[in-house]
């Protein structure tokens, strides 16, 4: 999107807020957001993982979904024939990862899942919001009632001092584990407040009506442990962390048996499970789950210092040769000093430590598929 | 000695027919953090324009161009070690690689620093 289109982005509640920060300003996913703040990437990505990093999410979308029973369980159950996860063993106070798939066993997009009690929240990509709640009321109209939470804000923070920084603010976020999640006061504005982010690091991601959003950040940073984090850090921590970006490392092409998420399909969805099946592409995601697929999402690591990036293809050998994949993300991990990346593989070749090239700039670059995360998660279990 | 910039935001500090060649602090703002530079090899023929170093930083790849033609005489490998200093030192210990000037007719084109000021305004 060319910088002349700034009028027509979208601004969250925090805007200002970024502004005054000195945050440098991108579009993205509609959106004007801050890529960076003063302190830069480096030192953004490096505080988070040391204190606490402050992102404003709240391009991304929220919504509710209530089934017209008013029964939560039918709610999940409705969902279930749009994902491939089991929605409704997800208990109250309780959040998991799933994913919309089509007819093909494409990823439509990658949302998180939570069970308020009385009805399903649900988190989704910016870029691919108005298509999802397009799609659940095409499929879930009759028995669900779906609310846009467009009024809200969604921040996250995360890092080691998180907990601390929060619990200044809201008193329970001590006693909550990872992934656990549900309405709580937040200085006394009416959030929801899920144990969870997308930098590995322990965390929790908050969601705040819009007109008191900046309120509650500006309560956030007062604190010195806090820094505002912009889209740079938070992709270079998603990427140490091998948490995928749909559009890059996941799309309508891939399958969650391809992505490498078969830990997010419950076995009661997979065959012979109780409610196996039932979801958009069931057939093929399920075959591959008994026979294998042919390519597979890896993690990569260079042997050099150079970066390497989205879009470089990978080759079996290091100098001729067909092309065997490409890589959907990569970049420079600040925690570890070096290059990581990660990308798709012909099966045979996505064991670890099996070595692959890339090429950038003309030349081939050693690479070995290495295990994710590349920085261990510090997930509060 | 006579420092002359390009508007490619390279920097020159020339010395009789040696120029040596880094990227500017401007530069290195816009770059943000970097964290890896590849240099040319010592002896190669540089045209005018031609793409002679790399420098990436957290965000991106970046082309660095001979600002002339030459041939390079000697790198830094200490900046192959440590790119931070590109963030730290750019116009100082962060240099890239040094040419001898094949055509000093081709400094006429470069800009002085109060050029490459008004140029960065």
């Amino acid at each position: 999107m060319l910088a002349s289109d700034k009028s027509s982005l979208k601004r969250t509640p925090l805007h200002g807020l970024h502004v005054a920060r000195g945050g440098k300003m991108v579009p993205f996913a509609g959106y004007e957001m801050p890529v960076q703040f003063p302190a830069g990437v480096l030192k953004e990505h490096l505080h988070t993982r040391s204190a606490a990093g402050l992102f404003d999410v709240s391009h991304m979308g929220q919504l509710a979904l209530r089934a017209k029973s008013g029964k939560v369980e039918d709610a999940a159950l409705a969902l279930e024939r749009l994902v491939p996860q089991d929605i409704l063993a997800v208990g109250p106070g309780r959040q998991r990862y799933a994913q919309f798939t089509n007819s093909d066993g494409g990823i439509l997009d990658d949302l998180m899942v939570a069970n308020f009690g009385d009805h399903l929240f649900l988190v989704v990509n910016a870029a691919c919001k108005a298509e999802d709640e397009a799609h659940l009321r095409a499929h879930l109209s009759e028995t669900c009632i779906i609310d846009s939470l467009s009024q809200r804000a969604l921040i996250a923070l995360q890092g080691p001092k998180a907990e601390s920084a929060l619990a200044n603010l809201c008193g329970d976020v001590a006693t909550m584990r990872f992934m656990d999640t549900g309405p709580r006061k937040v200085a006394g504005f009416d959030c929801f407040v899920s144990r969870s982010g997308y930098t590995g690091e322990d965390g929790f991601e908050i969601s705040v009506p819009a007109e008191q959003a900046e309120a509650l950040v500006a309560l956030l940073l007062d604190n010195p442990d806090v820094l505002p984090i912009g889209l740079g850090a938070r992709d270079s921590l998603r990427l140490e962390a091998g948490l995928c970006l749909y559009g890059h490392d996941l799309d309508t092409t891939t399958t969650p048996v391809e992505g490498a998420l078969e830990w997010s399909v419950q076995k009661s969805r997979r065959s012979g499970g109780a409610r196996a099946g039932g979801f958009p592409g069931a057939e093929k995601i399920l075959s591959q789950f008994e026979t294998g697929a042919s390519r597979r999402r890896v993690g990569l690591r260079a042997q050099g210092r150079a970066p390497v990036r989205e879009g470089a293809v990978l080759f079996a050998d290091s100098a001729s040769g067909e092309p065997v994949g490409n890589v959907t993300s990569g970049g420079f991990g600040p925690s570890l000093s070096a290059p990581v990346a990660m990308g798709y593989l012909p099966t045979a070749l996505a064991a670890n430590g099996t070595q692959v090239f890339a090429e950038v700039r003309g030349q081939r670059l050693p690479l070995q598929v290495a295990a994710m995360p590349f920085v261990p998660n510090t997930y509060k279990r | 000695m006579t420092t002359l910039f390009t508007s490619d935001h390279e920097w020159l500090r020339i010395e009789g027919d040696v120029a040596t060649i880094g990227v500017t602090d401007y530069a290195q703002s816009q770059l943000g953090d970097v964290v890896f530079v590849e240099l040319p090899k010592v002896g190669r023929a540089l045209k005018k324009a031609e793409a002679a170093a790399v420098v990436e930083s957290v965000k991106a790849a970046s082309d660095v161009y001979a600002p002339i033609s030459g041939e390079v005489i000697e790198v830094n490998e200490a900046l192959a070690a440590e790119p931070a200093l590109v963030n730290s030192d750019a116009g100082g210990k962060a240099w890239f690689f040094k040419l001898k000037i094949a055509d000093k007719s081709e400094l006429g084109g470069l800009m002085d620093e109060a050029a490459y000021k008004a140029h960065t305004a």
